[in-house]
């Protein structure tokens, strides 16, 4: 059978071709991506789970498996179970302040007043500087004897300079300075979310609650708080989790001291894997995160669904 | 005559809270300017209000920064090491971004939230693995390693912020583009790109300020003087033994703090909007 008439097609290259179905441009576009976060994330995190059940130190690198041996040997280490409890206390109280001073501080810039720009530049400040140069400008401030805080208090008659205490120096204190130096560059990150938060509210949602006879505080805690909450949440979430796992301002203000008194997961991590070379046990307390890690991804996950319905 | 009473309160009460928190933030970084610029002489009495100038101010610090130390190496490696990550990131977040932006499948959703949790894996966990796999590259104690590390955090994060600002864009300009003869890929490169520009150059400040900000990989990774970023050169560098040169770090701090702290100003927004990736409808 002879063909009457062969489409006359211009001989497009199979790549071409390829190139032009969605599904598969789509899927190369994306791949660069994919790959790279999969071979130094996904590949470094089984990695890292493998380790903390090895007997893997840098000076005897073997992968023979010790089950979960690595750890007991660390929950029944004492100076453990105190850093485990000092990341909470880190964590939990520089958000709480944070949050607080974020509220606050929403609440001030929400009116307009002049010179509001300005101050917002100012206030921004701490969550933009590093976080490293800030605390050696905070250590600086707590120095135990050129402290311009205690100079203050001093000249303020509050203190006798017998009694100016050594803020890094005491245990008590040592944690606070860590604590108010998170909290201080978190709070302006607090302050933009729930600006951001507050500001998406529809003006005729708050009018409508007004005119239905609902006062500030119930404006404030029925309507302004349930519809900032998921941006608020997601906020938090990051505040949580880069708190949890952080090391920088605890290694360079206090070196987890005095006497272990704010040693965090991060910090202990990385001086028994890294400093003391033990990775296995390294690995085995940075993996103490994962949990913490765990229940924050699944609080996020649930609120992205939840807006979807 | 109580109201206006009351009214005048509630006025001073709103300039006190105001002051208090721009005193809270501000004052680190009023500390540090007067810190660098102050005489050690000055610096280090007790007996002056340390709050000004006792004595003149001088430039002996930064002078001495750039002169006897490795300040200028730092802020040359941080310049290498911002526009290597910058670029790694553009090439792989900008189609990945696209991407996810154009997959109309769950899966498109799926994997978007994927990249995005990758973004809270923390450093300290990866740290360990890590270093052994910059060993084996033999990438240990080169500023190139951290090259190769950062990416892991601002891919995700650019592709999460580039995701969101291709949604916005309507598809419809491509199609129109595709009409008229163009190519799937043509469209992507000859639409999308140039009118997300913007976009793409709020990547670039942030994917900086990002590699600028890291301190934990640095730590790691680097350890030779000459190798180190800036932020980690300064925080860990020009401290001789137990003696802080006070005067110094603050104003290699203030150098290196400046840029950062004036880019975030202008792009916090978007910055904000991106992270939150429209939690808020």
């Amino acid at each position: 059978m002879a063909v009457i008439a062969e489409p006359i097609t211009k001989p497009v290259s199979r790549f071409h071709f390829m190139l032009d179905r969605r599904e598969v441009l789509e899927n190369i576009l994306i791949a660069p991506a994919i790959i790279y976060v999969l071979l130094l994330v996904g590949l470094p995190l089984l990695l890292a789970v493998y380790y903390s059940v090895s007997a893997y130190t840098i000076y005897n690198p073997t992968w023979q498996f010790v089950g979960l041996a690595n750890f007991e040997q660390i929950i029944e280490n004492p100076s453990f179970l105190q850093t485990l409890g000092n990341t909470f206390v880190f964590t939990f109280g520089s958000q709480l302040l944070g949050l607080v001073l974020g509220k606050f501080g929403a609440f001030l810039l929400l009116r307009p007043f002049p010179g509001r720009k300005v101050v917002r530049a100012l206030i921004i400040l701490p969550f933009a500087v590093p976080v490293a140069l800030a605390t050696i400008a905070w250590q600086w401030m707590f120095d135990s004897l050129y402290s311009v805080i205690n100079w203050t208090l001093i000249a303020a008659g509050i203190l006798a300079r017998e009694d100016a205490p050594n803020w890094l120096g005491n245990p008590y204190l040592a944690m606070l300075c860590v604590i108010i130096i998170n909290a201080w560059r978190f709070f302006p990150f607090a302050i933009v979310i729930f600006l951001a938060g507050i500001t998406a509210i529809p003006q005729d949602v708050l009018d409508a609650a007004t005119v239905d006879g609902a006062g500030f505080w119930r404006r404030n805690y029925q309507i302004i708080l349930p519809m900032i909450l998921p941006i608020v949440t997601i906020g938090l979430i990051f505040g949580i989790v880069f708190t949890f796992t952080d090391l920088s301002i605890v290694f360079l203000l206090t070196m987890g001291g005095p006497v272990g008194a704010t040693s965090v997961l991060g910090f202990a991590g990385f001086q028994t894997g890294i400093v003391s070379g033990d990775v296995s046990h390294g690995a085995a307390i940075s993996l103490f995160m994962l949990p913490v890690l765990l229940v924050v991804v699944i609080v996020m996950l649930r609120f992205i669904r939840r807006r979807e319905i | 005559m109580p109201r206006a009473l009351i009214r005048s309160l509630r006025e001073t009460a709103f300039f006190f809270g105001v002051a208090f928190f721009v005193i809270l933030a501000a004052f680190p970084f009023y500390w540090m300017v007067i810190t660098a610029f102050k005489q050690n002489s000055d610096l280090y009495d007790v007996s002056n209000v340390p709050f000004w100038f006792n004595e003149p101010p001088t430039l002996e610090h930064l002078v001495y920064l750039f002169k006897e130390t490795l300040f200028a190496r730092w802020l040359l490696n941080s310049l290498i090491i911002g526009l290597c990550v910058t670029g790694i990131t553009l090439v792989t977040a900008v189609p990945a971004g696209y991407s996810l932006a154009r997959m109309t499948s769950r899966k498109g959703e799926a994997l978007g939230i994927a990249i995005f949790l990758t973004y809270l894996v923390p450093p300290t966990l990866l740290f360990l693995p890590l270093s052994r796999i910059i060993a084996d590259l033999g990438l240990q104690n080169s500023m190139w390693s951290l090259v190769l590390v950062y990416p892991t955090f601002t891919i995700p994060f650019c592709s999460w912020l580039l995701m969101g600002f291709f949604k916005a864009l309507p598809p419809e300009i491509e199609e129109a583009a595709i009409v008229d003869g163009c190519s799937l890929f043509g469209a992507f490169i000859k639409m999308a790109i140039p009118l997300s520009l913007p976009a793409i150059l709020t990547v670039v400040i942030f994917t900086f300020t990002l590699t600028l900000q890291e301190f934990v990989y640095a730590l790691t990774f680097v350890s030779s003087s000459s190798q180190k970023p800036i932020t980690l050169g300064v925080s860990t560098d020009l401290i001789r033994g137990d003696v802080f040169f006070w005067g110094e770090i603050m104003a290699g701090a203030l150098i290196a703090a400046l840029p950062v702290a004036i880019a975030y100003n202008l792009f916090l927004d978007r910055f904000i909007s991106g992270i939150t990736g429209g939690a808020v409808k």
